[in-house]
């Protein structure tokens, strides 16, 4: 969270969640978040936006998804990653 | 209290071009769902759909007609063509005056502004063609019908997302059970098949991208559709003097709305409409043989659906056959009601369930007999036709077979 990936993608799902961004830990889940199925796409779609990748996300099962969505710290793992593979 | 019939129908979808391929199609158990080709796909990141792909407005309608209408209205006037051929009526000065035409869409012509935007955002034209607007008003494919056959009663357009064609069905009927019509063209239509539109939908992230499997439990989201279909209400003794061919009978309507969530369903809302419905018509819950559900393929759809039908229709749902025809014909969005509507007529006329197809796994959570892959003959007296939009809006039709 530390690190400028984490600090924007803190601030993406703060500002989905009304909340500041300080208040968004590694061990957050979007449940905490009270994030319902449309902030959760906006969040998608503002991280894609941001980093400009493609997250595999389904919004019919986001728990089945590939991209782990479970814990604050899981998508920034996920989104380091996807930077990662796109070189 | 006056009896509405339908005596007429008209058919375009992903299944073929006409009612009788949709119909033939359904009874196949048919998929029109396959990799999108009217347009370069290369850019989607959805990469199938249901497209109507015989279906071309050249090959109905000459070059003014052209010029003026978006696909939309091309699908609306071939079907309203189709349905007025079949029922036979014939709309003099008199029968014009007393005709509903009220024809549901959720985003009207949208190709036309879709390549309007194109023309002067992406190419920078400052000058359009001068019929961009009568060509992708969300009421052009009502006015071009009332202008075809001369229908001077009251006529609009509906727009209710998914829910558009339901809610214009209901409207219709209602203003023939009353008396304020005689006889109403309705029905409804709906093309978001462009770039555009394809795009917008894939924002959303509910699509699936290998196909449409409702209430199955590896399903993964809906699938686009486009289409048209328009049904020739009319009041029973109308249409029984003049010896006119009746396909079913429409017996209530139930309307709702959810007042709860922009996109996600609810039992409530969706049972309340089917309740109304059956008290509408005069219908027990235990006299339903047949639901057309509304049967999206999403997670929460399917789910929702399935459990307000368990709530309306408590034991009895065990026993009733419920089939999502979107399964073959794609959600179509604005005119799905009417194409179910269609879908629910075979079952009524012929006794041939459409069934749900690309079923592979039973769901726990639905436990409903969903007609899996196979159509199947069943006697069908009394049926209902769910339409549950984004927004909240609700809207279930009640239909019984005509016994003659």
């Amino acid at each position: 969270m530390t690190d400028d990936v984490g600090k924007r993608v803190a601030r993406i799902i703060a500002e989905q969640a009304m909340l500041d961004p300080e208040a968004i830990k590694p061990d957050t889940t979007l449940d905490d978040l009270g994030l319902d199925s449309l902030a959760l796409v906006e969040v998608v779609f503002g991280i894609e936006e941001a980093f400009d990748i493609s997250v595999p996300f389904n919004a019919n099962e986001p728990r089945a998804s590939e991209f782990d969505i479970s814990k604050v710290a899981h998508i920034i793992t996920g989104v380091k990653q996807l930077i990662a593979a796109k070189g | 209290m006056r009896r509405v019939v339908i005596t007429g129908l008209g058919v375009v979808s992903a299944l073929g071009t006409g009612r009788v391929a949709h119909l033939q199609g359904l009874r196949e158990g048919r998929s029109g769902i396959a990799p999108i080709s009217l347009i370069d796909p290369e850019r989607l990141m959805v990469k199938i759909a249901a497209e109507a792909k015989q279906f071309r407005g050249e090959d109905h309608f000459d070059r003014p007609q052209l010029a003026l209408f978006d696909r939309v209205t091309e699908m609306a006037m071939f079907c309203a063509r189709e349905a007025v051929a079949q029922s036979g009526i014939e709309f003099d000065e008199a029968l014009g005056l007393r005709t509903a035409t009220i024809i549901g869409t959720a985003m009207g012509g949208l190709h036309t502004l879709d390549e309007n935007y194109h023309a002067v955002y992406h190419e920078k034209k400052n000058r359009v063609h001068p019929l961009i607007i009568p060509r992708l008003m969300a009421n052009a494919p009502v006015s071009q019908i009332t202008m075809e056959y001369g229908l001077t009663g009251a006529a609009w357009s509906v727009s209710t997302a998914c829910s558009s064609s339901n809610h214009a069905i209901a409207q219709a009927f209602q203003l023939v059970r009353s008396g304020a019509a005689d006889a109403a063209v309705t029905g409804g239509t709906e093309s978001v098949l462009c770039f555009g539109g394809i795009k917008a939908w894939e924002g959303l992230r509910v699509m699936s991208n290998d196909g449409c499997r409702p209430f199955s439990k590896n399903r993964n989201g809906m699938v686009l559709g486009e289409g048209a279909a328009i049904l020739i209400l009319e009041e029973l003794e109308r249409a029984r003097a003049r010896g006119a061919p009746i396909l079913g009978e429409i017996a209530g309507a139930g309307m709702t709305a959810d007042a709860g969530d922009i996109v996600a369903p609810a039992v409530d809302g969706a049972a309340r409409a089917m309740r109304l419905a059956l008290a509408d018509a005069r219908m027990a819950p235990g006299e339903i043989d047949y639901i057309n559900a509304h049967g999206t393929a999403t997670t929460m759809n399917d789910r929702t659906e399935a459990e307000a039908i368990h709530l309306v229709l408590g034991e009895q749902a065990k026993a009733v056959l419920v089939s999502s025809t979107k399964s073959m014909h794609g959600h179509c969005i604005g005119a799905a009601g009417a194409l179910e509507a269609a879908a629910t007529l075979m079952a009524l006329g012929e006794g041939v369930v459409p069934p749900t197809i690309n079923h592979d796994q039973t769901d726990p959570a639905i436990g409903l007999d969903v007609v899996p892959n196979v159509a199947r003959e069943a006697p069908v007296a009394a049926a209902l036709s769910n339409s549950f939009a984004f927004g909240g809006l609700n809207a279930v039709l009640a239909f019984r077979k005509w016994q003659g």
